[in-house]
């Protein structure tokens, strides 16, 4: 094994084109698990924490890019009133030092379907940059997960960031675990409001084999609420609205059985965290006032 | 591979540092530093906490080779010579030590805390300590201290 330290993006890209092999590092709290236990043995290391370029977010016309090495920490104690639910969710991720150390980046380059971060991102509809030395592409996050713990990054490419609109209404993120902290999620479920599309935006984790869209539960309740009138003129939301909303959302899901809970058990708990998390949205939205789980 | 850091204050070149290993297994293995504890070695029990460039980390999910150039802070760095940090004279005033494994710990993390807001509610004592277990399960006494060591600290 051997460790090589990037100095720039550029060069990181460069040691990436010349050893597709070499695992990239960051936050490394998913990959010195591994390498601790003995389960994974990289033929190399590639330090990213020492690159700059990949430890910024900028704001240009509304969509923040995140930078791939930013640590949940600073997401929440600096984007939280711009990029409401991705900080809710990275509120719930393990401790605080881990929450020091972690970065989005690491989550989407595990592409765990428990990943805390995936469903706020589904919701928002980020969009993930990656680059290489042939240049720099963006792809739908919804399309970056392939399978399980497998994204669509080429072996020469890095995630370098992710770009979310800054939100225009309300959003959550909440996730079932057996405490409130140092917990892989049992399921965990992310919506958010889109009123100047008139769109609902929707992620789940932990219930199929990855992250994904509940899309048939965003069209509804936009098909609702547009139908009814009520993104100008908003009302509380009927109880069949959000009960259909919920059912839906379960009905997206496509869960197993594991040690941390059986799959009628997700799908029952999905359904009920839709139905909460989309009834304190349009609460927010009624009032101005937020909740949180 | 060689590595250069500053752990206390004192800069350390080591050298056959494995490209693998963990910033915590360099302090204890290498560095005479045994303070800083190994337990569960991927990040959930806290007791290998430590200041990385002045943020906490568990220090066993740090590669070794990703704290060249940076200065560190174990536990051995809190006391001032002698005389103990107040977080942990408070520790020891309030009962906040059993076995003792879990407190290097809990004393980096309750000393990120203090410094950082000097007033904490339980609620924020609580959170800020939810990544470092006790499993003499003391964690009422734990409480006791870091209220002790944020008075102590506000009057000093």
């Amino acid at each position: 094994m051997d460790f090589i330290r990037a100095a720039s993006l550029d060069d990181a890209l460069a040691i990436k084109a010349q050893r597709p092999d070499i695992t990239p590092i960051a936050g490394g709290t998913d990959l010195m698990v591994g390498i601790n236990f003995d389960h994974t043995r990289p033929s190399g290391l590639l330090d990213l924490t020492s690159v700059p370029e990949l430890a910024e977010w900028s704001e240009s016309s509304g969509v923040i890019r995140l930078g791939a090495g930013v640590p949940y920490a600073r997401i929440i104690s600096e984007l939280g009133e711009h990029l409401p639910g991705l900080a809710m969710a990275a509120r719930t991720v393990a401790s605080p030092q881990i929450r020091n150390r972690g970065t989005v980046g690491g989550n989407l380059a595990t592409a765990s379907p428990s990943g805390d971060a995936h469903p706020a991102l589904l919701a928002c509809g980020a969009e993930v940059e990656l680059a290489s030395v042939r240049g720099t592409r963006r792809m739908p996050v919804a399309e970056f997960f392939t399978s399980v713990k497998r994204n669509a990054a080429e072996p020469d490419e890095l995630v370098t960031a992710v770009h979310l609109a800054r939100a225009t209404g309300p959003q959550q993120f909440a996730k079932v675990g057996t405490r409130n902290a140092m917990v892989i999620s049992v399921c965990a479920f992310s919506v958010a409001l889109h009123p100047e599309r008139a769109e609902v935006g929707t992620g789940f984790g932990s219930a199929a084999p990855t992250p994904r869209r509940a899309a048939d539960a965003e069209e509804f309740l936009s098909g609702e609420l547009t139908s009814r009138g009520m993104w100008d003129d908003p009302r509380p939301l009927p109880d069949t609205v959000i009960t259909r909303f919920g059912e839906l959302v379960a009905a997206a899901a496509a869960p197993i059985d594991d040690v941390r809970g059986t799959a009628s058990y997700r799908r029952h708990a999905l359904g009920v965290l839709a139905r909460r998390t989309a009834g304190w949205t349009w609460d927010e939205y009624l009032t101005g006032r937020q909740t949180c789980a | 591979m060689r590595l250069n850091l500053t752990v206390n204050g004192k800069l350390y070149e080591t050298d056959e540092v494995w490209e693998g290993e963990s910033l915590l297994h360099t302090l204890r293995e290498r560095l005479g530093l045994p303070g800083s504890k190994n337990a569960c070695e991927q990040g959930e029990c806290g007791s290998c906490t430590v200041y990385l460039d002045d943020v906490p980390v568990c220090s066993c999910m740090v590669a070794a080779g990703q704290a060249e150039g940076c200065s560190v802070r174990t536990v051995e760095g809190l006391a001032d010579g002698e005389r103990l940090d107040t977080v942990q004279q408070s520790f020891l005033d309030a009962g906040a030590v059993q076995c003792g494994f879990c407190t290097p710990g809990l004393l980096v993390q309750a000393h990120d805390l203090i410094e950082r807001n000097p007033e904490p509610t339980d609620a924020e004592i609580r959170e800020s300590l939810a990544g470092n277990l006790c499993r003499c399960t003391g964690y009422e006494k734990i409480m006791d201290a870091v209220r002790l060591a944020a008075q102590r600290k506000a009057v000093s």
